[in-house]
């Protein structure tokens, strides 16, 4: 993550941008330092991609930080930890660990995204073992008397664990603030995503996902006046719609590709107006219910209002219908599944989704990225060659 | 290097070459029979496979599930038969027929990046679903995705179910991330037994469940648990009587498949038993593709999953060199016995959740370490392997740290080649067998003193082409 924001001195949304790019930039450490000053004595606890419940961290007084790897940092003590068909996340995640660029953390949190997520978890157990480590084991069971009991006391655990370790207790009344908070994130996001939609033009794909990606090491709140900032000057664009395809982007969920994969998209004739880039900040449909026991609307919005992914078990419903009505919703023309090279998830998904796409007609291509690839030429050419084949179609249509 | 002396055994089995690596001159015909255990499994397996073929005449139920976490003994209480796609995707990789059904399935779209089981899979269901015996098998009744140590196996089930017209029961099994099974892990397992699994299987059979026959079910598998763990410890002797990892393979057949809680599986393992304390007393070592292996030379224990492609291969280039796995942590995916777990007949759904959340791969890096480390202690292990396949995250992720930690702990020098399950691409013979005989070059120099004894031995590095 180290291309600068291109938008020019006159662009109403240039300053919320620079701000966005500096919130990212040292992978995302230099907010924890910043917040850790402001608060002395508390806990900054990182986390990996995908869902984790950042609402209770806050709640009891603990900063959230989103995890990505190291992008296009040089591995190398990290990569001796990991065989060659073993994606990318793991060996940087490492290596920033061992390189101390994560030592502002008291913690960290590994989802359940995959095995490799999960060993990993096992590994920084190994590596740092002055610092806490939780595996957080999300539930697949989506009833609430079993999956959502078992999930319940999880959030338990870990709040009663990094009470232990110095954060404020879990109450009822910290929670509910949290969700609020968690809920404004939530609005903003949506108006986001609603502005994508409508107005791509106005919003590309890469500053969207700069907007978004800010927030892995800052409040909720704060993240939603960011988000906030940012669609407000982005309305105040002028320009105008351009002759490129709409396309929902999927399979990016964990490892994020390179900013200039993003870009190079971009500049092929994608508009990309829907994304699973950052689905860690932005994993519920909907609002956390502000009226339940507040730890029940957590679990709740886990099991009713999670958004289909790989790693999320799909019982009896339809595989490829979430994406089908995301490809609606943003009136998008194709999907461009991108995954990053061994992620199980996104590859073992992929085939699924796809005979979805075939079947509604929906176009799509596809391409494996890493985290550090540097070339992108040749997905440049795959992307823009897919545009030109839509629009043909379209035509033909 | 020199053959190591491999007694052929009287018997009328068929004829092969001893050692089929590059490293012996001339290579000798030995016969080789199998022992009275391998021919009852054999009679076990086409037995299972004939009443597979004929299920759905028979009004049988077929579940299709995986060998972690399986459910074995309830789904026999319901009369249930498993078919098992691991299973299935190395019996294909055995015989050859892999590398075509993955091909098949990529031409489909699938990664060359993902687990070549489930490629295997796709492929052979799309060729046919011819299984092993060269019956068809029959379409399942029943997805039943026991979510344990792998999360490929979410996505294989979800893949099939595109496949089949059946239902699909999930019991997620939580890991095990601080080595511990807490009274949460086990109660949330229980509660979907109750909730989910349970009544899924009743709606698909008709019947009710019958507590008495799967209590039934669970004393016989203990009988077969407590004989397998003394097959297990019996490779403590010089020589071993087992191969506890190639040979280990066709011993946990039974159990971790589709018998266990019957009384063939019973019967099979005191026969094994028996047959392990005979050799015992004679001081003879395991069957090995090449014949008798007797003379020992070094003593091994092996981490991941063999290459089944090459099987007998890879197999030969341990028992050319003299080495023997005393232990192996493959053979303890579907079940952790030796470490004292047994199915408890007074506590059905318990010891279920038990056995589910206690299985090798569901079990934390750290606490996967300590048992190997106990492994290569008690077992008086020269050396370690670690097999590293391409396709298994669940297995492979974190293993150069379990070299190198192990190393560490033990002083015992370990060795890493990297393969594949069934996908044939990914096997270098030469490769790994000059990574092989390397490594055990070097415990012998160690050995004579020429190497000082010590964690930072040399390690050995193999990678596929």
């Amino acid at each position: 993550m180290t291309a600068e924001p291109t938008a020019t001195h006159n662009d109403p949304a240039a300053a919320v941008l620079r701000r966005a790019h500096a919130l990212v930039a040292d992978y995302g450490m230099a907010p924890v330092k910043s917040w850790k000053d402001q608060h002395k004595g508390a806990l900054a606890v990182g986390h990996l991609p995908i869902y984790t419940p950042r609402v209770l961290l806050e709640a009891i007084g603990v900063l959230p930080v989103a995890i990505y790897g190291a992008g296009d940092k040089d591995i190398i003590r990290g990569d001796s930890y990991f065989q060659s068909y073993i994606c990318h996340i793991p060996r940087s995640t490492i290596e920033l660990g061992l390189t101390g660029m994560l030592d502002s953390l008291d913690g960290m949190i590994f989802p359940a995204i995959c095995d490799v997520i999960r060993n990993l978890s096992g590994m920084w157990q190994m590596l740092f073992p002055q610092k806490w480590a939780a595996y957080l084991d999300l539930p697949q069971n989506f009833r609430p008397e079993v999956g959502g009991r078992f999930y319940k006391l999880e959030l338990k655990r870990m709040a009663r664990e990094l009470h232990e370790r110095g954060a404020q207790a879990l109450t009822d009344e910290g929670l509910r603030a949290a969700i609020k908070d968690e809920n404004l994130r939530r609005a903003a996001l949506d108006k986001l995503a609603a502005l994508r939609r409508d107005a791509s033009w106005r919003v590309p794909a890469s500053e969207a996902y700069l907007v978004t990606r800010a927030g892995g090491a800052i409040s909720a709140r704060e993240h939603a006046a960011l988000v906030e900032e940012f669609v407000a000057a982005a309305n105040k664009r002028t320009g105008q719609l351009k002759d490129n395809v709409r396309v929902v982007m999927v399979g990016s969920f964990c490892e994020q590709p390179p900013f200039g994969l993003i870009k190079s998209l971009e500049r092929a004739g994608c508009d990309i107006v829907s994304d699973d880039l950052q689905l860690g900040l932005d994993y519920m449909e909907g609002m956390i219910d502000e009226k339940d026991d507040p730890l029940d609307a957590v679990v709740n919005a886990f099991l009713y209002q999670g958004k289909a992914t790989a790693s999320r078990y799909i019982g009896e419903g339809t595989k490829g219908a979430a994406l089908l009505e995301q490809v609606k919703r943003a009136k998008a023309d194709g999907v461009i599944f991108a995954a990053a090279s061994f992620c199980d998830p996104a590859l073992l998904d992929q085939p699924m989704l796809e005979a979805a796409c075939e079947g509604a007609g929906v176009p799509f291509t596809s391409f494996k990225y890493a985290e550090n690839t540097g070339q992108f030429q040749v997905i440049r050419e795959q992307a823009g060659a897919f545009s030109d084949a839509v629009r043909l179609w379209e035509s033909a249509a | 290097m020199s053959l190591v002396n491999i007694t052929p055994k009287k018997g009328d089995g068929k004829s092969i070459k001893a050692g089929a690596g590059p490293s012996e001159g001339s290579a000798i015909t030995v016969p080789v029979t199998k022992d009275a255990s391998q021919q009852r499994q054999k009679r076990m397996i086409a037995n299972h496979f004939d009443k597979l073929s004929t299920a759905k005449e028979d009004g049988k139920k077929v579940a299709y599930t995986f060998v972690p976490g399986n459910l074995t003994e309830l789904m026999g209480a319901f009369e249930m038969l498993p078919v098992l796609p691991e299973i299935n995707a190395l019996q294909s990789g055995m015989r050859g027929k892999s590398g075509a059904y993955i091909s098949e399935a990529e031409r489909g779209g699938h990664s060359e990046d993902v687990c070549s089981y489930v490629k295997c899979d796709i492929g052979m269901l799309r060729s046919g679903n011819v299984g092993p015996t060269g019956k068809t098998l029959p379409s399942p009744d029943l997805l039943l995705l026991s979510y344990t140590g792998c999360f490929t196996f979410m996505k294989w089930f979800e893949l099939l179910k595109a496949e089949y017209n059946c239902p699909v029961v999930m019991l997620h099994v939580p890991y095990q991330a601080d080595g511990i099974i807490t009274p949460e892990m086990r109660q949330y397992v229980i509660d979907q037994l109750k909730s989910d699994v349970i009544p899924q299987m009743e709606q698909i059979t008709g019947k009710k469940l019958n507590l008495d026959k799967l209590a039934e079910q669970l004393a016989r598998s203990r009988r077969a648990e407590d004989a397998l763990v003394k097959v297990w410890e019996s490779a403590k002797n010089r020589p071993s009587p087992i191969d506890g990892y190639f040979g280990g393979v066709y011993y946990i057949g039974p159990i971790f498949s589709a018998f266990r809680g019957s009384e063939d599986a019973v019967a099979y393992y005191e026969e094994l038993l028996a047959e392990v304390n005979d050799r015992i007393k004679t001081g003879e070592g395991p069957m090995t593709p090449a014949g008798v292996m007797s003379n020992q030379k070094y003593r091994l224990v092996v981490e991941g999953p063999p290459s089944w492609t090459h099987f007998n291969e890879f197999w030969n280039m341990f028992s050319n060199e003299g080495a023997i796995a005393v232990a192996s942590t493959y053979t303890r995916v579907g079940g952790l016995y030796d470490q004292g777990f047994r199915h408890d007949p007074q506590d059905p759904l318990g010891t279920l959740a038990d056995y589910c959340l206690g299985c090798y791969t569901n079990r934390s890096l750290p606490s996967r370490i300590d048992l190997l480390e106990k492994y290569i202690k008690s077992y008086s292990a020269d050396g370690f392997l670690i097999n590293s396949v391409k396709s298994c995250n669940s297995f492979s992720a974190g293993q150069l740290m379990i070299l190198r930690e192990l190393e560490k702990r033990t002083g015992v020098p370990g060795a890493f080649v990297e393969s594949d399950l069934v996908d044939p691409r990914y096997f270098g013979k030469a490769n790994i067998e000059n990574r092989l005989q390397s490594y055990l070059q070097m415990l012998e120099a160690r050995r004579n003193g020429n190497i000082a004894a010590s964690g930072s031995s040399p390690v050995v590095i193999g990678s596929a082409p």
